[in-house]
């Protein structure tokens, strides 16, 4: 029993290493469409996931490292990565972010 | 270490759900690579990084919950932020994308949006 509970505890880390290797690549593949992308939006949309997959990565590594510290670093990228979506689209929309005139 | 069978149980839950949350990412990202159009893109990006972060988080969760008996709120405020404010996100950034004039691809047949503004447009110079 304990010798099997050893071999799971050893899969976890080995999956957690794999995640973190594909989430890895797919932040690579984002990259390259963030600077190739045709369009501004595209690289908006590139931008917005990369982010998403940073939350990812800050949690594998929170179960690698067996420790809650990151817990906090996952809702601040969060909430910050939805604000700075927000204003990049408005800016792309209007060329503005913040209106000035109140009428 | 108390070993019972649950906990041999979750952690291959915790196994499947984190490899099925980086296929899912892993996925979305192909699809951004491949697809050939803004709003193509988005529709791949916003939905299965969603789940696949929802899945990661989940793993995460239920990692410190057997390992510490930590019932971590802020994991699970993750998901549920993620779930509120991507499809948000996605959504803002296609109409920037219309609006500022990216054009569709050239083998797409419908366009309600563009019938539906002139609608506004036409209800706009009437009143």
């Amino acid at each position: 029993m304990e010798h099997m509970l050893d071999i799971t505890q050893s899969l976890i880390e080995y999956s957690s290493l794999i995640s973190i290797i594909g989430v890895s690549v797919s932040v690579l593949i984002l990259l390259y469409r963030a600077i190739k992308g045709p369009t501004n939006p595209d690289r908006a949309v590139a931008l917005d996931i990369i982010g998403i997959n940073l939350m990812a990565l800050a949690g594998l590594i929170a179960i690698l490292l067996v420790t809650t510290k990151f817990n906090d670093v996952i809702l601040l990228i969060g909430i910050l990565l939805f604000i700075g979506t927000v204003a990049l689209a408005k800016f792309l929309e209007k060329g503005v972010i913040i209106e000035r005139d109140m009428d | 270490m108390s070993g019972t069978w649950i906990n041999l149980l979750f952690d291959i839950i915790i196994c499947i759900s984190l490899l099925g949350g980086t296929f899912f990412i892993l996925s979305g990202s192909i699809g951004i690579l491949r697809f050939p159009d803004v709003y193509a893109r988005l529709h791949a990006a916003t939905k299965s990084s969603t789940l696949g972060v929802a899945g990661i988080m989940i793993g995460a969760f239920l990692f410190l919950y057997m390992e510490h008996n930590i019932v971590s709120g802020k994991l699970l405020l993750g998901i549920l932020f993620v779930l509120l404010t991507a499809p948000v996100s996605g959504h803002m950034i296609s109409r920037a994308a219309y609006r500022s004039g990216v054009p569709l691809w050239d083998k797409s047949v419908k366009d309600d949006y563009a019938t539906a503004l002139k609608a506004e447009e036409k209800q706009n110079q009437s009143q």
